[in-house]
């Protein structure tokens, strides 16, 4: 570890040299890699999982994308090198990049898909019911009724995604793409352990970071009544049973001034 | 004015919900569809607002065809309330409320203002308005639902077993409201329940439906009582319908009472023991309210000097003059001295009736109890 800490520590691993990318330049390949495997799986998911939860249909889709899981990663990625690559023309990372992409898209869509259909299919029928009663259309109940009330479980599949995506995202360097990822190849290749605990507390590092960035988005965007962190002074007085479990964040008594 | 004509809910594999059902609710009025599980009462329900499409025939909404407009526009102009109020879990109760405002563009600030009325309407504290669902119990959680249900004032109310998930004592505070709302605002209300005593008493028009989605009687609630039409009807209307049809004659106000000697809480037991009738004399309170009966014994056996709350008898109930006979004959059987206590209508004390002067007035005035009675031992 101490060695790792030397590794993280020294400057010269920080700076661009002799055509050698830094540390800041591998977390950047290797966001991009991941965050846009995320947004391509989301794209693809998010969608299909509201429609999958709203009309009660499809869920063997669900299975199915769940079945991905049981894909090994690297085999994959070493078969989609073999079998695409030639194909794709020009000189970029196009090659490498294409099949790298599709393993990371793979291996999100079942956490967003999954929890977006669940999510969306397990809002309570009295309220689908009510909703549609009170006049709204099938499109108002899923964004103004499915939506907020799954969206816990909305985020906390994208959170999933992000996670397994960040981890496995390394294997981007095998195929000879940078991101953290090098470290650990090159570092094994060379024998320089340092370099892989380095990277390895890189990887963790940024994946814990993107985690709790979601854990706040997450917080700022879900309501109190489905969170159950309700204002303090308001949670006394409930009867129900989630009001009654919960006593509110104190620094929201501190802003509101809610008397008890 | 509601028209069903002949109506049919046939399911895929022939199973009907409702069998040619026409029937009318008139337009100001509840109408209470009533009947065992099974019957039909909450599809035909829904058929009203099309949450079920019928099979055949048609149903009216002041003679116009509810098929005729889209499903979201026809329900945004009827009032809807279900059994576990279906309140949306991420808004607050004031947002909750102006949902329907909402969707049919009313700008948010009128929403708000008119959901604080309404809020106040059915009977909630204006802090209430910013709390989640969640932090509600399942009573204040069936108000709020019937405030959503008024915001947009639409004519038509349709409540689906809206008092059935809680408990008796908040259910009876939850019909009272209703009662009393309903003589201000005169909605054109459809009701299900598959409580009989409910619809009997919210009930103007009472239709009881048996299993198999077809009509058995459609009649006011004293004359479902007093003249169920078949063996079916009569068990479903169930036992005492003649002492439950007492609740539908008022007492009148010249009700014979006698002059009842009664000794204020506070005043001393000296007094109390001498104004004793029969071994029990009736309190008050300063307003000449009463409070409960103290009785002989525990006017001796008392270690204060004063009349005090906690050593009365509170076994009596309480009967108006513009309660019913029911209430008049109940007061008189359940008063531990035999004299039921009878009031005006702001609760001051009139004066006390015996079981016996509570039958005679029960044989003068309630011909229709005397029916029920009748017929009840014949079917």
């Amino acid at each position: 570890m101490s060695n790792a800490f030397t590794w993280l520590t020294d400057p010269a691993n920080w700076h661009d040299q002799l055509g050698t990318p830094g540390i800041p330049a591998q977390v950047v390949a290797h966001l991009e890699y991941s965050l846009g495997a995320v947004a391509i799986a989301t794209a693809v998911a998010l969608p299909l999982g509201l429609l999958i939860g709203h009309t009660r249909r499809g869920a063997s889709i669900v299975t199915v994308a769940n079945g991905l899981r049981a894909l090994p990663t690297f085999g994959l990625l070493i078969l989609l090198y073999v079998v695409i690559s030639p194909h794709i023309g020009g000189r970029g990372d196009g090659p490498y990049l294409v099949p790298t992409e599709i393993v990371l898209v793979l291996m999100a869509i079942p956490p967003v898909l999954g929890n977006t259909s669940a999510g969306v299919g397990n809002v309570s029928p009295a309220v689908r019911d009510a909703s549609l009663g009170i006049g709204m259309t099938g499109r108002e109940v899923l964004l103004r009724v499915e939506v907020p009330i799954a969206l816990p479980l909305i985020i906390s599949g994208v959170r999933s995604a992000v996670l397994q995506v960040v981890a496995t995202a390394t294997v981007a360097a095998y195929v000879g793409l940078g991101g953290i990822g090098r470290y650990l190849y090159d570092g094994l290749a060379a024998r320089d352990f340092s370099q892989m605990t380095g990277g390895a507390v890189l990887v963790a590092v940024l994946a814990l970071a993107l985690d709790t960035l979601l854990a706040a988005v997450q917080r700022w965007t879900v309501s109190p009544g489905v969170s159950g962190r309700f204002k303090a002074g308001t949670a006394q007085a409930a009867l129900g049973p989630a009001g009654a479990a919960r006593p509110g964040a104190p620094e929201a008594a501190a802003e509101e001034g809610v008397p008890a | 004015m509601i028209t069903f004509e002949s109506v049919t809910k046939r399911y895929p594999g022939g199973t009907v919900a409702v069998d040619q059902l026409d029937l009318e609710a008139p337009t100001g009025k509840t109408t209470v569809l009533v009947g065992p599980s099974g019957c039909g009462k909450t599809t035909s329900l829904r058929m009203i607002n099309r949450m079920i499409e019928p099979t055949s025939g048609r149903v009216l909404i002041d003679g116009a065809d509810t098929s005729a407009v889209s499903p979201a526009r026809l329900r945004r102009g009827i009032g809807y309330v279900i059994q576990h109020s279906g309140l949306l879990p991420h808004r607050t109760v004031v947002d909750n409320i102006a949902t329907v405002p909402l969707l049919l563009g009313v700008d948010r600030r009128t929403a708000r203002a008119r959901s604080l009325e309404l809020l106040e309407r059915v009977g909630l504290p204006q802090e209430m308005a910013k709390r989640y669902p969640a932090q509600l119990s399942g009573g204040q959680q069936q108000r709020v639902g019937v405030a959503r249900a008024l915001a947009a004032d639409p004519p038509v109310m349709l409540m689906d077993e809206p008092f059935s998930a809680v408990d008796p004592v908040v259910r009876e505070q939850l019909q009272n409201e209703f009662l009393r709302l309903q003589s201000d605002l005169g909605k054109t209300i459809v009701f299900v329940t598959h409580d009989i005593d409910e619809a009997v008493k919210l009930g103007d028009q009472i239709a009881v439906m048996r299993v198999g989605g077809t009509l058995a009687q459609v009649a006011g609630p004293s004359e479902l009582l007093a003249r169920p039409v078949d063996a079916f009807v009569a068990g479903f209307v169930g036992r005492d319908r003649g002492y439950r049809a007492l609740g539908f004659t008022t007492v009148p106000s010249s009700v014979p009472v006698e002059r009842e000697e009664t000794v204020r809480l506070g005043e001393s037991l000296t007094t109390a023991r001498d104004r004793l009738a029969h071994g029990w004399v009736l309190v008050v309170d300063a307003e000449d309210r009463p409070q409960g009966w103290l009785s002989e014994h525990s006017v001796r056996s008392a270690r204060d000097d004063l009349v005090t709350p906690d050593a009365l008898n509170l076994g009596g109930t309480l009967a108006t003059v513009r309660g019913s006979l029911r209430e008049l004959l109940d007061a008189a059987l359940s008063s531990p001295s035999g004299r039921g206590v009878v009031t005006d209508g702001q609760g001051h004390l009139l004066g006390t009736i015996s079981p016996a002067a509570a039958v005679r007035l029960i044989e003068e005035h309630g011909s229709t109890a005397a029916d029920a009675a009748g017929r009840g031992e014949t079917a």
